[in-house]
């Protein structure tokens, strides 16, 4: 089964993150969304930008900000060849530590410029201010060379103080299914479902498993399953969420196919949910052929068959 | 203190793992071949603890599916550091030293490979001031290694010196990613990446998993090992602060106060866990290592960097030497966030 290699999908994680900021930083945002840099002044006579919430040396908060410039000199600096999504220019660009006129300490940001070349530590910059400031990092677009053109600051804003900030995080990536979890998708396209057995306690896991999770061996025997079995334990779902695709009240169920020792969670619809019990006997229900891919999703739902209920000692040991 | 000592030690490691981001499957053969090493059953390991991050993984709650390769019934003693396993183990001796246990296994596994590293990596910046910007993990490093460039600290060709042993030396290495047999020429002909940095001055992406196992001398079941032991004779780690403008990026403090704790004197082997060539020379000056030690005979993270892992086989690679016989006296370090912001020092020794 691994010689075909192991399913792969591509998967998006987004998640915004909202952070409230304590007075040092919410003091810096709120510069920043006024198109004012500020820098905390450190117990050893440095100023820092962006100011640490606490010095480093007396653990005291870092408070009354000073302003410095939003022009300053180039410390050190990194050529971005590739930029990945996110970063303040979506074309190459330098990031650089930048010592603003006024700091001693150096702010990390962008450096516009078109190739490496036209970038030196000890060059002078000016920062590209956002045309709508939000009170945070990003309204400091980036920094570019400083020339002889006058600045090209926008009239400041004004507004209450910022407290909180709106962190966006998109992650991207190529979710791999195990070899195990591959092979039993790859069941379900062909409307088979396989389980696997471990060697050690026999126990028939389905899905299968990288690893039986009582003895920590692979789980390598492939054994098919019917798609009959018996509802072990269930709940009725009379809450609505976002996202919801069949109207409550509907019955989650684990269901115990026949030959296997491991529950998995499905619906149980075509039933009263005041008729679902333990042990009651279902099967299921396939959508369409032709609608069939490598998901669990092949599976509408489970519902009764009709059948005399399991009695609770043949399936005590599977809840 | 109690005696302990290193006792067995297992990797995987690859450019691309093709299998599920838990990294059960590479887990359970390492267990194996633990076992094997040991002579030790399940039963044998008092407590498990790992490194690994969600973030790397894509999913919520990784380590716990990572517990299916134990076979956690019954219930197993069990901790998770979302940071190297090289921390990881450092809980685990804690552990033992509180007399709680006598042995552990620690293991780290990541698939690097799953995501775009060098941009997930940004996300251990500052998440007020730095993270909004996405500045990925090479830029970061770049701009340490201009620096040092510029201030004189260090220039390119100690650092092609760095690239060129290390994938020399990890030509023997059947676990490296990247090596070659290769000189300082080769490595200054490379075109530069990120500059001031060549692709080979940066680790490359790896995806894998490793564990070690530690034992107390007093531990049931240490007359039944076979025999090989690495003592470990200090266990240090210090943290610097997040922000990057508090530091000077072209030393590590910490490293020097960790190595100066668990005593480096006498060490004639270290493996150094620096992700980026100009790294190994900071953590090298900050250690005090003379010539005579020798560095990175693995080839080091230049070669083989699997995220969680790097820092824990810098461990077990210096483990193998002790117990060869090749070194009397190993140093092994690990680093974790961004620009060597935390260091870890463990040294070893063998005893007749």
């Amino acid at each position: 089964m691994t010689d075909v290699g192991t399913l792969h999908a591509p998967m998006k994680v987004e998640f915004d993150y909202t952070r409230s900021l304590g007075p040092t930083l919410s003091e810096f945002m709120t510069g920043l969304k006024r198109r004012q840099i500020l820098g905390g002044t450190l117990s050893d006579g440095t100023v820092a930008v962006p100011p640490p919430e606490y010095d480093p040396h007396t653990y005291d908060p870092v408070t009354g900000l000073v302003p410095v410039s939003d022009e300053g000199v180039v410390q050190t600096w990194a050529w971005v060849p590739e930029p990945v999504p996110g970063q303040p220019l979506d074309r190459p660009f330098a990031f650089a530590q930048v010592v603003l006129d006024g700091a001693d300490r150096p702010l990390l940001h962008a450096v516009a410029v078109d190739s490496a070349d036209q970038i030196e530590t000890g060059m002078r910059v000016r920062a590209r201010w956002a045309d709508e400031t939000l009170g945070a990092i990003t309204d400091i677009r980036w920094f570019e060379p400083l020339d002889d053109s006058p600045a090209m600051t926008p009239d400041a804003e004004s507004g209450e103080p910022v407290t909180g900030i709106i962190s966006p995080v998109h992650l991207a990536y190529d979710f791999a299914a195990s070899p195990e979890e591959s092979a039993f998708f790859r069941g379900l396209a062909e409307g088979r479902i396989l389980g696997q057995r471990c060697p050690v306690c026999e126990k028939v896991y389905v899905p299968p498993r990288g690893a039986c999770p009582v003895d920590g061996v692979p789980t390598t025997t492939v054994v098919e399953v019917p798609d009959t079995g018996i509802v072990t334990t269930f709940c009725i779902v009379n809450v609505p969420f976002l996202g919801q695709k069949i109207t409550p009240p509907y019955v989650s169920a684990y269901m115990l196919l026949d030959g296997a020792d491991i529950a998995f969670l499905h619906l149980l619809l075509g039933v009263d949910p005041a008729d679902v019990r333990m042990g009651m006997r279902v099967k299921a229900v396939w959508k369409p052929r032709d609608e069939w891919g490598t998901t669990i999703e092949n599976i509408s739902h489970f519902e009764p068959t009709g059948e005399p209920d399991a009695d609770f000692e043949t399936y005590k040991v599977h809840l | 203190m109690r005696d302990v000592a290193v006792v067995g030690f297992a990797q995987r490691q690859m450019k691309e793992f093709d299998g599920s981001p838990t990294c059960v499957e590479l887990l359970v053969p390492i267990f194996a071949e633990l076992f094997e090493q040991t002579g030790w059953t399940k039963s044998d390991i008092g407590f498990w603890c790992s490194g690994s991050s969600d973030y790397l993984a894509g999913r919520s709650f990784s380590f716990v599916s990572a517990v299916d390769a134990i076979g956690a019934l019954p219930p197993v003693m069990e901790s998770h550091v979302e940071m190297d396993a090289a921390w990881a183990l450092y809980e685990a001796w804690v552990k033992i030293q509180t007399g709680l246990v006598d042995t552990a296994l620690v293991y780290g596994f990541g698939k690097s490979s799953a995501g775009q590293l060098r941009r997930i990596m940004s996300l251990q910046m500052d998440p007020y001031t730095v993270t909004p910007l996405w500045a990925d993990a090479v830029s970061v490093a770049a701009m340490q290694a201009r620096s040092g460039l510029e201030s004189g600290a260090w220039d390119q060709d100690q650092m092609a010196a760095v690239v060129a042993r290390s994938m020399s030396d990890a030509a023997d290495n059947q676990h490296a990613i990247r090596s070659r047999t290769t000189s300082v020429e080769d490595v200054l002909d490379q075109p530069i990446y990120a500059d001031p940095l060549r692709r080979w001055d940066c680790a490359p992406v790896s995806d894998g998993a490793a564990a070690i196992v530690i034992s107390a001398a007093d531990a049931p079941g240490f007359d039944r090992l076979p025999g090989q032991a690495a003592w470990i004779t200090g266990f240090e780690h210090r943290i610097e602060p997040g922000a990057l403008n508090t530091r000077d990026l072209t030393v590590s403090e910490s490293t020097k106060a960790a190595g100066v704790a668990a005593g480096v004197d006498g060490v004639d082997l270290a493996e150094l866990h620096a992700p980026f060539s100009h790294q190994e020379l900071i953590l090298g000056s900050a250690l005090g290592l003379g010539d005579d030690v020798r560095i990175n005979p693995s080839g080091g993270a230049l070669t083989a960097n699997p995220m969680f892992t790097a820092g824990l086989n810098r461990i077990g690679e210096a483990a193998r030497q002790v117990w060869s016989g090749s070194s009397q006296r190993a140093l092994a370090h690990a680093t974790s966030g961004p620009a060597l912001q935390q260091n870890l020092v463990l040294t070893m020794e063998g005893r007749a």
